[in-house]
């Protein structure tokens, strides 16, 4: 089975007063059709930079994709120029996106009803009339009370939830086929973030979509997602099925990662929780060993003497980029 | 909302009161008065104390200040703007003949700005980094440093003096002669106008660059809509909510250009009126121009902030 999109050494770097940020540095991934991935790895590692890339927002300048490509349909969307007719009927009506700031990502100065018809009309032809009553139908589904009265209502009317629920339904509003939503709940409360999580998963099972939780908290995508790809500055360096990573990690980064997170039915006296020592590594000037090297308690002399380590298969769907995994393979 | 409107039109009362109160005195703390100016000026000096006195009486000059000014007021709200001393007639006659000249020059200046300043804005900020935004650009910063004035005499030495393509100074109604009064302004409104849409311009094209940066406008893109309507429709209205407070300080910065353009140009209007007001001392026709003059600032004002509630829905008026 080919999967519905993949991502092929993608390469999108910055160019700053400071020097080159390689941000993304040759990402593989795939997504598969109605699944549900997560995308985890600490703040600023590449993860929004690789999901932008995917529908060409990256702002040039600075940013640039240097290469790599984007199958989608049989169609590398890296092929499309960004502003093109091509790309903007991909953006919204076939790959949708959550963004993580719901207070800044709706518009202001338009009603909701206004961002929320404005991809019905464009993607799917409706007219006024049935936008309106689709936008109204849509509210409804993502838990909006008094939809009907709402849709004049500007956004800083609604509350930080109830504004991702509204990016919610206007993701969802076309129906897509993948929908990435980039740390979609890190901005608002304990009790919003599971019921925001639950609809997500709700409107991708009924309208058979493929979700991309992308996360700083392995936590978060723990329950929902079913392969778990791991990000480091700017690199994938695991990947498998959730349970390959909960259950069996092997990279010391992913490791140290499900320290941090606390378990379920787990009480503060069994096991403290171990943030991972040091800072991730500022990605200009990157050094050409690996990069979690500096914080890594199990380094050996290999790691120091050889370049990035690249992605093996471990076993299964399993894929691992540290030479401790590689000189141990069976 | 009403309620709003009328709260700040008292304010707005109050603030013309301070300003009529205070030209009112400054004007008279000038040595002499209007009387002794004029009769200098017109070899008339050969008066006797007593013909003096009676001409001070009939013009009110001989009361106290408080009386002169509540006379003032109560006049003005019969209509009655009091008589100009230099020009020997009815004050409102002059400000009915030289006001309107200088309302439709301000009213063409204020326009023309709005619509350039806005539009050369909008347009460098999408061309960022072009030729064309780094001209206009340039332009524009050349543009709010050169004084107005001094333009005004480059302009007729180049365009009138050497080229001669345009009539030197002077202004014709455009009821008289469109085309011909047409000449005549292109100079005095361009002077007018170059400040605010310099100005403009430079503000409209940074405000369009920081909204460009926002999160809404990075999900209007991934909504898929075509950069047009992200423009139009989700950049235009935003960047345009600080615009507008400047758009407002335009009208009197054209109120206030208009003295020394209708002086330049040599333009009967309320600006040229308040320069030799002010030098003949001419205490009531001084009175009424300031008086307008605050009239409209204060009302360009609360224009302005009621079409902010119209450009952002986030401001309640209450
Ligand atoms: N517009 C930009 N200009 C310069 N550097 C950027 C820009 N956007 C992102 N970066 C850099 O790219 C790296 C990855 O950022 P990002 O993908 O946002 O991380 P995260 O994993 O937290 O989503 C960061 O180090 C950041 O400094
Ligand atoms: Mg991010």
């Amino acid at each position: 089975m080919t999967p519905l999109l993949s991502v092929e050494n993608l390469k999108t770097y910055f160019r700053t007063y400071r020097g080159l940020v390689k941000a993304v540095d040759g990402v593989s991934f795939d997504i598969n059709e109605k699944e549900i991935i997560g995308l985890v790895g600490e703040s600023g590692c590449g993860k929004s930079v690789s999901m932008l890339s995917i529908l060409q927002l990256i702002s040039n300048p600075p940013g640039e994709i240097v290469s790599g490509r984007v199958m989608f349909d049989g169609q590398d969307l890296l092929q499309y120029k960004s502003k093109s007719d091509a790309m903007s009927a991909i953006r919204g009506a076939k790959i949708a996106m959550i963004f993580q700031e719901p207070m800044t990502s709706l518009n202001p100065v338009l009603t909701i009803g206004r961002q929320l018809t404005e991809s019905l009309e464009i993607h799917l032809n409706m007219t006024p009339q049935t936008a309106q009553e689709r936008a109204i139908e849509l509210l409804r589904m993502i838990g909006i009370p008094d939809a009907h009265n709402r849709l004049d209502a500007y956004p800083h009317q609604f509350s930080g939830g109830m504004r991702q629920r509204v990016m919610i339904a206007i993701a969802i509003s076309c129906n897509p086929k993948i929908l990435i939503a980039d740390e979609p709940t890190t901005a608002v409360d304990v009790t919003t973030q599971a019921q925001l999580l639950e609809l997500m998963q709700d409107m991708v099972n009924r309208f058979d979509t493929s979700l991309v939780i992308v996360t700083h908290n392995l936590g978060v995508v723990a329950r929902y997602a079913e392969r778990i790809y791991v990000m480091y500055s700017g690199r994938i360096v695991e990947s498998g099925l959730a349970d390959d990573i909960f259950l069996n990690p092997r990279h010391p980064y992913t490791i140290g990662l499900l320290k941090c997170v606390p378990q379920l039915g787990e009480t503060r006296q069994e096991r403290k929780l171990v943030p991972i020592k040091g800072l991730p590594p500022n990605l200009i000037n990157m050094p050409t060993n690996c990069a979690f090297l500096p914080r890594c308690d199990r380094a050996r002399d290999i790691c120091r003497q050889q370049l990035w380590p690249p992605l093996e298969l471990v076993g299964g769907q399993h894929y691992v980029a540290c030479f401790r995994e590689i000189m141990e393979k069976p | 909302m009403t309620s709003y409107i009328i709260r700040r039109l008292s304010m707005g009362v109050v603030v013309i009161f301070i300003v009529t109160v205070m030209v009112f005195l400054f004007i008279r703390l000038l040595p002499g008065d209007p009387l002794t100016i004029y009769l200098n000026k017109t070899d008339m000096q050969q008066l006797t104390e007593e013909q003096l006195f009676e001409l001070r009486v009939k013009f009110g000059l001989e009361k106290p200040l408080p009386m002169q000014y509540v006379d003032w007021i109560g006049g003005l709200f019969k209509g009655d703007m009091g008589q100009s001393v230099y020009y020997n007639i009815d004050v409102r006659l002059l400000m009915t003949e030289r006001l309107p000249v200088t309302l439709y020059l301000g009213a063409l200046a204020f326009v023309i700005s709005g619509v350039l300043g806005i539009s050369f804005g909008v347009i460098c900020a999408l061309k960022r980094g072009t030729w064309v935004d780094t001209l206009v650009t340039l332009l524009a910063n050349i543009g709010i440093t050169m004084p107005s004035f001094w333009v005004g005499i480059i302009l007729i030495y180049l365009l009138s003096v050497k080229a001669g393509w345009l009539p030197v100074s002077g202004f014709i109604s455009p009821f008289e002669n469109f085309w011909e009064s047409t000449r005549r302004i292109i100079m005095p409104v361009t002077c007018l106008a170059l400040f605010p849409v310099a100005s403009l311009t430079r503000l409209t094209r940074s405000s369009m660059l920081e909204v460009i940066q926002q999160d809404y406008i990075r999900t209007a893109w991934s909504k898929g809509l075509k950069e047009r309507l992200i423009v139009s429709r989700h950049t235009i209205k935003n960047a345009l909510i600080p615009v507008i407070t400047v758009v407002g300080l335009q009208v009197a910065f054209i109120f206030g250009g208009s003295v020394l353009i209708e002086s330049v140009f040599n333009i009967n209007g309320i600006g040229r009126l308040a320069t030799q007001a002010v030098q003949n001392q001419d205490y009531l026709v001084v009175q009424a121009v300031t008086l307008v003059i605050a009239i409209m600032v204060v009302l360009s004002n609360l224009i302005v902030d009621i079409s902010y509630g119209w450009l952002d829905p986030r401001i309640r008026y209450d």
